[in-house]
């Protein structure tokens, strides 16, 4: 009877320990998603309860978000710097993954540290000199500075996910095709990458979804409302003087953050495995 | 009284029986083989023995008592694992001296008996190498110096040998039964490998999809096989079986002789065809099939190296027979009776 | 029918792109080139400017040594900016490291809607962190914060002294440092989980029969082996907080009056918004002794792992 009284006592604690982690850890997006949807009446409202609707929930915040606001273009900007960005960076990685995972002895191992290192280059010690570059580069307040820059820190992480993916396919392929006719570049093209396609795809959200969250170099760069990306303009342009528009600024916040961590949430075994995974045997 | 016993264990995943009702018993001292093909339950025998799983139903008795509820530091009991389980970040020194550390030993007690066990099995000179440094051979020696240091009723170990290369395991199997001679210490030992099974046990234990088919010394398994499983689990190449009556009539393949080789006994006889011929420098192995009778599979005859093969050759008929008292009888179910 | 060239004179250029020391170099020279273009030489151009006079406004390059340096370092601001730098990123990575433990180990355990849990746990790390950091600024509103309306209707505090969790100094570093480890500590869950299920199950298993009960299989065993790992999260997190921009500049902008000044937001101001890159880029720099330790303690336990 005590046995089970403790078991059931056990249990519990275990997941009130549960709860409390999840409550923590997602609580802001629950807030997120119902100032998004309250009236303004209800939302600055002292005497209400704030963690329900009051009243009917609205559809006015989106509305306005939509159609009085940059917010599409935002979106539609983040998009295409994303998909410019994933393209570099699948140009650049690729090769160089492949690279370094068959360059024969030790300098592959050297270099393939040295240039994951420079993820660890923060984007607050380069933006100053870049914001200088940019400009030289006339590209300042232009989304296409943030084309040109991000993959600095896309491209390395990707290649060191991509060398410890090659390395785990068999050499054998490669050196069938080349017995078979092709040259060192055609049998990566025809062999090895159709069997990259789940690392290839990992890149992509990998690269994607660090390029939708960067917002350093997006607030150095760019000022022009037209040209921000998504995190930079709802941080941003959704103040009128001083006022905070609260309800827009979740909506636009709930809806940009969505796909990320869809995203992020099938994809993170394989992030992880990337940052381990070239460390471990 | 034995020192392990266990009654009626039986263990349930779920829809799947992995134990069903085994009823064993290990005496002091004795080499137990728990034999058997993957997943017929015998490693997972081993693991309610020493505590880490707990059975549907059934007791573990150790010395007997009834350990059903005691954590497995509490039984008495020491394991080696089949990849040996070293602690990979501490030094073989540290990872003998482990258990007596969680028993709250004293320093210089833990030191004295580490270095006995190091002794016994010679690995003092490893003292401050990593497990990573070691050899297989080597790293089965610590786990046992590991086992060893808690004084254990008995060692309960899981395939040790299976991650071992195959000129490796020869020695390493001797290494094993010598050692636990010397040490006189119950051991259940689980094996898929019936040749290790035969050379290592005083006594064997078939298993077979969670049941026992059949426990006895090697001569008496082999000789006298409880059924067709452990008639045909047994020996290399498996023993013929061969239909009659409903039910099937083995004999292994090195009694099975041409007839000229076995003058003076009462024999039956088996008109044989041969198909090849396999020569191991040791031993020829004749395939064929049996004039008149179905056998489950091709027969196989053994014949020593020495034999000459008169007239023997692939394609043709040849006169082979087998000695009365070597033939075994298995009913439709197949049970063995005796003769009919 | 294919022929064996033998006779024909091969071209040096026919045969370029069989061989692997040519196309070795080849594929992997444009990610060289990016890395070198846009990351070493920028921060040689930070050193640059960094002993330099250069502002926006007065554009001529003139060496000045040292100076800027002595100017910086004898800035009452600056030296608050980097105890603060400090004080942030310990606290939260104590914190998150904490929290990543606990996490993993709970999540570790089989039970129902563990999916679900995962999914949310992972959530402060996955989104954005310019959005995350909003629904944090409106939840620490100086008026409708439902913190301390939740407070408030406890009874714990009254309506007339609610706290501003951003607009008084203590409490805006707690605020800063609370964002900064929800923020990290779901990273910390996925690198223990990864640890927790990466040693192998008979190194636990003879753990439990050699005696060593929950703690001790815990700390003993479990942790020195994961330890690899998770230093390199360690130190990677610690890079990220150290160096970290947003959350300090969104939620507070450094204030109130500096408090919560930490050397990436305090570069930014310096540099960006008042135009003086020579003295922004010191500033910079003194990110630079902290990336080195961490890159030499990061190289050391990969080392480590190599073994």
């Amino acid at each position: 009877m005590l046995r089970l009284a403790k078991k059931l006592g056990g249990e519990a604690a275990f997941y009130a320990a549960v709860i409390t982690l999840v409550v923590f850890a997602a609580f802001p997006f629950y807030w997120m998603l119902i100032t998004t949807f309250k009236a303004d009446g209800d939302l600055y409202n002292l005497k209400s309860t704030p963690y329900w609707f009051n009243t009917a929930p609205t559809l006015e915040h989106i509305k306005y978000l939509f159609s009085d606001t940059l917010f599409v273009q935002w979106l539609m900007n983040s998009a295409l710097i994303g998909l410019c960005v994933v393209a570099i960076t699948l140009l650049v990685a690729l090769p160089a993954g492949y690279s370094l995972a068959r360059m024969p002895g030790r300098g592959a191992e050297t270099l393939g540290i040295g240039i994951f290192l420079t993820y660890l280059v923060p984007p607050t010690l380069l933006f100053l000199p870049l914001s200088r570059v940019v400009t030289q580069l006339g590209l300042q307040d232009s989304l296409w500075s943030l084309v040109v820059i991000y993959p600095t820190f896309t491209i390395p992480f990707c290649t060191w996910l991509l060398m410890g993916f090659f390395k785990s396919v068999p050499r054998e392929i490669e050196e069938a095709a080349i017995v078979d006719g092709c040259t060192v570049m055609g049998a990566f093209v025809k062999t090895v990458l159709p069997l990259s396609l789940p690392a290839i795809l990992t890149v992509v959200i990998f690269a994607f979804t660090l390029t939708m969250q960067e917002f350093v170099y997006a607030l150095t760069f760019i000022s022009s409302s037209e040209e921000k990306p998504v995190t930079l303009g709802v941080a941003t342009d959704l103040i009128r003087g001083d006022v905070f528009y609260w309800g827009e600024l979740m909506g636009a916040a709930l809806i940009a953050s969505i796909p990320v961590a869809i995203a992020y949430n099938l994809f993170l075994d394989r992030f992880i495995g990337g940052i381990t995974g070239g460390a471990v045997k | 009284m034995a020192t392990v016993n266990t009654k009626e264990i039986r263990k349930q995943f779920g829809d799947v029986v992995a134990v069903d009702g085994i009823s064993l018993a290990a005496s002091d001292g004795e080499f137990l083989v728990l034999l058997g093909p993957s997943g017929c339950g015998k490693t997972t025998l081993l693991r309610i023995i020493s505590g880490l799983e707990k059975p549907t139903s059934g007791e573990v008795l150790i010395d007997g008592q009834v350990v059903n509820d005691l954590p497995p530091r509490a039984r008495g009991i020491a394991m080696v694992f089949q990849s040996y389980g070293l602690y990979p970040h501490l030094t073989v020194w540290n990872n003998i001296a482990f258990p007596l550390k969680t028993q709250g030993v004293r320093r210089d007690e833990i030191k004295r008996k580490v270095e006995w066990a190091s002794s016994l099995l010679g690995i003092n000179r490893l003292a401050q190498r990593r497990p990573r440094q070691l050899s297989g051979g080597e790293r089965q020696r610590v786990a046992l110096a590991r086992a060893l240091v808690r004084d254990p009723t008995v060692f309960l170990l899981d395939e040790p040998l299976s991650n071992l290369d195959a000129k490796l395991r020869a020695s390493a199997r001797s290494e094993l039964k010598q050692f636990q001679r010397t040490v006189r210490t119950a051991t259940i030992y689980v094996t898929h490998d019936q040749v290790e099974a035969m050379g290592m046990g005083d006594r064997i234990a078939v298993i077979d999809h969670g049941k026992l088919r059949q426990v006895g010394t090697p001569a008496e398994i082999y000789d006298n096989p409880a059924d067709e499983f452990v008639a045909t689990f047994l020996g290399t190449p498996p023993m013929n079986l061969v239909e009659r009556d409903g039910g099937s009539m083995g004999f292994r393949p090195e009694n099975f002789l041409p007839k000229e080789l076995l003058n003076g006994t009462p024999v039956v006889e088996f008109p044989f065809r041969i198909e090849r011929i396999e020569y191991l420098g040791s031993e020829h192995i004749l395939y064929g099939a049996l004039d008149g009778r179905v056998a489950k599979r091709e027969v196989t005859a053994k014949l020593p190296a020495h034999a000459t093969l008169n007239g023997i050759s692939p394609g043709a008929w040849h006169e082979f027979a087998v000695r009365e008292t070597e033939l075994r009888y298995f009913n439709r179910d197949g049970r063995r009776t005796g003769r009919p | 029918m294919t022929t064996i060239a033998f006779d024909a004179p091969r071209p040096k250029t026919r045969f370029l792109l069989d061989r692997a020391e040519l196309v070795g170099p080849l594929f992997i020279a444009p990610a060289i080139i990016y890395v070198f273009v846009l990351v070493a030489l920028p921060f040689c151009l930070a050193i640059y400017y960094s002993v330099s006079a250069y502002t926006i406004f007065d554009p001529n390059y003139r060496f000045v040594g040292l100076k800027n340096f002595v100017d910086v370092t004898h800035s009452e601001i600056f030296r608050r900016t980097l105890v603060n730098t400090l004080v942030f990123t310990i606290g939260a990575q104590i914190i998150g490291l904490l929290l990543g433990k606990i996490g993993a180990m709970l999540l570790m355990q089989e039970f129902h809607g563990r999916g679900i849990a995962r999914a949310l746990v992972v959530l402060p790390w996955a989104v954005p962190i310019s959005l995350a950091t909003i629904a944090w600024l409106w939840m620490f509103d100086s008026l409708y914060s439902v913190i301390n309306w939740t407070l408030i209707a406890a009874g714990l505090i009254d309506a007339a002294n609610r706290p501003q969790w951003l607009g008084q100094e203590d409490l805006a570093m707690i605020a800063v440092v609370v964002v900064h480890a929800w923020r990290l500590f779901p990273f910390g869950v996925v690198i223990f989980l990864a640890g927790f299920t990466s040693v192998p199950q008979d190194v636990l298993d003879a753990a439990t029969v050699d005696g060593a009960g929950f703690w001790r299989r815990n700390y003993q065993i479990i942790l020195p082996i994961i330890a690899p790992i998770v230093l390199i999260a360690l130190i990677f997190g610690t890079v990220f907080t150290f160096t970290d921009l947003s959350v300090v500049y969104l939620l507070t902008k450094g204030g109130p009056i500096n408090s919560t000044q930490v050397l990436g937001t305090y570069a930014f101001q310096v540099g960006i918004l008042s135009g003086d890159v020579a003295h922004g880029a010191a500033i910079c720099l003194f990110l630079f002794p902290f990336l080195l330790i961490a890159v030499i303690l990061l190289l050391r336990s990969l080392r480590r792992r190599e073994i």
